[in-house]
């Protein structure tokens, strides 16, 4: 993952050797990596200690009951919500933190935002901006937080438009499209910006059964691509088809991880085991 | 309804094409109500004491288009005033930051708290109160001076007194109107890297407007005639000007009628430009269409059925 515009972060990754991030030369080893990360809201304590590692080009997905974090945990990752305690890297760099010596100090908004340039996301409601049409959406963020030039963006955005299958959609404004294809929408929207790390948040859970496949397709290609994502997700079989590991968590604890294939036959915690038989 | 066999291209249903429902109550009051209407008008017409011949005189005079541009000045100016300052005063009410959120508050607190008259008159008298002015380090040295007397005439007071005010006012429409977005755009606009100011900017304040600009329709209507208020610093704006004509001829009514025509006029103009507005922001939602819309289309569709 290429930083020459960000020399600030930059500077502050050699002054910080992190441990456990691999050599320095070249991609860590790591592109996401939590320890013992905790969140809470006010006295409600929803993060209990996360200890999580995703390798670059690795899928995640991750289940659980409602109410066990795992919004929050991704909300976290792009730093949309601050961690009370533990450390959390992506790609190598602290997440919202600038650590030098034994001190962290917090980084600046424009710090934070140029950190959340390499990582998408993609939510359950789509949240695509109304006012604008499909390839309108995909082009907003390349042009307007990176400055790139809007011809060289039109193009790139005509062809991820494309690729997610909406070539015919560009000039369709978000109330005119079906939820799947506003999905779709947004998935290019996120991936405008090329980033290194994609976290999807139920991406299919607010879509018709008959429109989810068409997403999930996408999702798929786009991990054959190499993608690296996260995807917090009730669709078993997408998880156990796509996902190199699969997390459960419960309670704000990561219960039972592994292969996907492995926790979903055979799991080995209780908790797994009722959780699973609910939802298979 | 059935649809006969044979009309039925293949693939392709036929269009229906059936009688619509009947309103006939909607005829009746519709016939009653015209009846009224040009009863009135004729009466109204005909009624020498409201000195049609006075107002005819005067409708196209001097001193009364001059009134209506000193109107439409102090309308326009007050309301940039207004639209701008409450922007920025909503942003900064909205503002993380307590102290910038604070004076916000405190600004709206005064200036909506206290009579526009009074603000204006203050205004007037800035240079009795603060006589001169100056631009520089407080005890260091200075780098601008100004007198209050050159500087505040009497057009820049009442342009003060109301634009101040309607700033208080509009913070609080475009608060609302910023609050109404859903978070998730702002949330959205976040995870791709972009900025408070870009995201105020460019996907929270284009989604607001939609709430925004229906009171701020209001609100300048408002301001045409709130703005009459200018008269007590003797700006002649359109009231203020029959008024001294009917102060010499003593033809109140007539010039009353003068000035609430003018008034009609402009507001007329105003309601127009406010729908084109709806429109523009509106676009990509599915909204519904205005009375104006409906009738448009209702004369298209009739139209092309005669055709
Ligand atoms: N901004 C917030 N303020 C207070 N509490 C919150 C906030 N966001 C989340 N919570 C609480 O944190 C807990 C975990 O929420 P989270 O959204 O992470 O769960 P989840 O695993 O994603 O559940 P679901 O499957 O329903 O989406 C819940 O109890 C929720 O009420
Ligand atoms: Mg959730």
């Amino acid at each position: 993952m290429a930083s020459d515009d960000r020399p600030s972060l930059q500077k502050a990754d050699e002054d910080d050797p992190v441990p456990g991030t691999g050599p320095r030369a070249g991609a860590p080893e790591f592109m996401v990596r939590a320890e013992d990360v905790h969140k809470s809201f006010g006295r409600l304590e929803v993060l209990k200690g996360i200890d999580l590692e995703v390798r670059p080009g690795e899928v995640m997905c991750v289940i659980g009951p409602s109410g066990s974090g795992k919004s929050t945990f991704l909300r976290c990752i792009n730093h949309l919500e601050k961690i009370n305690g533990g450390r959390l890297w992506v790609n190598g760099h602290l997440v919202g933190y600038r650590q030098k010596g034994d001190r962290l100090y917090e980084m600046r908004e424009r710090e934070v935002a140029a950190q959340r340039r390499d990582i998408g996301m993609v939510f359950q409601r789509f949240n695509l901006f109304p006012h604008m049409t499909a390839l309108g959406n995909v082009m907003e963020a390349p042009v307007q937080v990176k400055g790139q030039p809007k011809g060289q963006v039109r193009e790139r955005a005509v062809a991820l438009l494309e690729r997610v299958g909406l070539a015919d959609k560009m000039d369709a404004y978000p109330a005119q499209l079906s939820g799947g294809q506003q999905q779709r929408v947004a998935i290019a929207r996120a991936l405008a910006m090329e980033p290194a790390l994609m976290l999807f948040d139920e991406p299919t859970s607010a879509l018709d059964p008959e429109l989810v496949g068409e997403v999930l397709e996408v999702m798929k290609q786009l991990a054959v691509d190499g993608m690296t994502m996260i995807v917090v997700t009730h669709e078993i079989g997408f998880a156990r088809e796509v996902g190199d590991s699969l997390v459960f968590m419960d309670g704000g604890v990561v219960v039972e991880q592994g292969r996907p294939r492995d926790v979903i036959e055979n799991p080995q915690h209780p908790r797994t085991q009722d959780f699973l038989s609910r939802v298979l | 309804m059935t649809l006969p066999e044979e009309n039925v291209p293949r693939g392709r249903p036929a269009e229906i094409k059936a009688v619509p429902v009947r309103h006939y109550g909607r005829w009746v009051a519709a016939v009653l109500i015209l009846y009224i209407a040009i009863w009135a008008v004729y009466s109204v017409a005909n009624n020498e004491r409201f000195g049609w011949d006075t107002i005819n005189a005067w409708f196209w005079d001097g001193t009364i288009l001059d009134g209506i541009v000193m109107t439409l000045e102090l309308t326009v100016i007050a309301m940039l005033m207004g639209v701008v300052g409450g922007i920025v005063l909503a942003v900064m009410r909205l503002s993380p930051n307590p102290l910038i959120s604070g004076v916000a508050w405190a600004y709206v607190w005064v200036f909506r708290g206290t009579p526009v008259l009074v603000q204006i008159i203050l205004w007037f008298y800035v240079k009795a109160l603060i006589p001169t002015f100056s631009l520089g380090i407080p005890f260091g040295p200075t780098f601008v001076h100004f007198n209050a007397n050159d500087l505040i005439t009497a057009f820049v007071a009442g342009c003060l007194g109301l634009g101040l005010n309607e700033a208080a006012y509009m913070s609080e429409i475009v608060r609302a109107g910023i609050l109404s977005v859903d978070p998730g755009q702002g949330e959205a606009a976040t995870a791709l890297g972009m900025s408070r100011a870009k995201i105020m900017r460019r996907v929270v304040l284009p989604q607001a407007m939609r709430v925004i600009i229906p009171p701020t329709g209001n609100e300048t209507i408002s301001m045409l005639k709130t703005s009459s208020l200018v008269s007590v610093i003797a700006l002649a704006d359109l009231l203020y000007s029959v008024q001294i004509v009917y102060n010499r001829t003593y033809q109140t009514i007539p010039m009353l009628l003068v000035a609430s025509i003018w008034y009609l006029v402009m507001t007329s103009i105003l309601t127009v430009g406010q729908f084109y507005l709806e429109r523009y922001f509106g676009r990509g939602t599915a909204q519904r269409q205005t009375m104006l819309e409906r009738f448009v289309a209702n004369l298209r569709v009739r139209s092309g059925r005669r055709a």
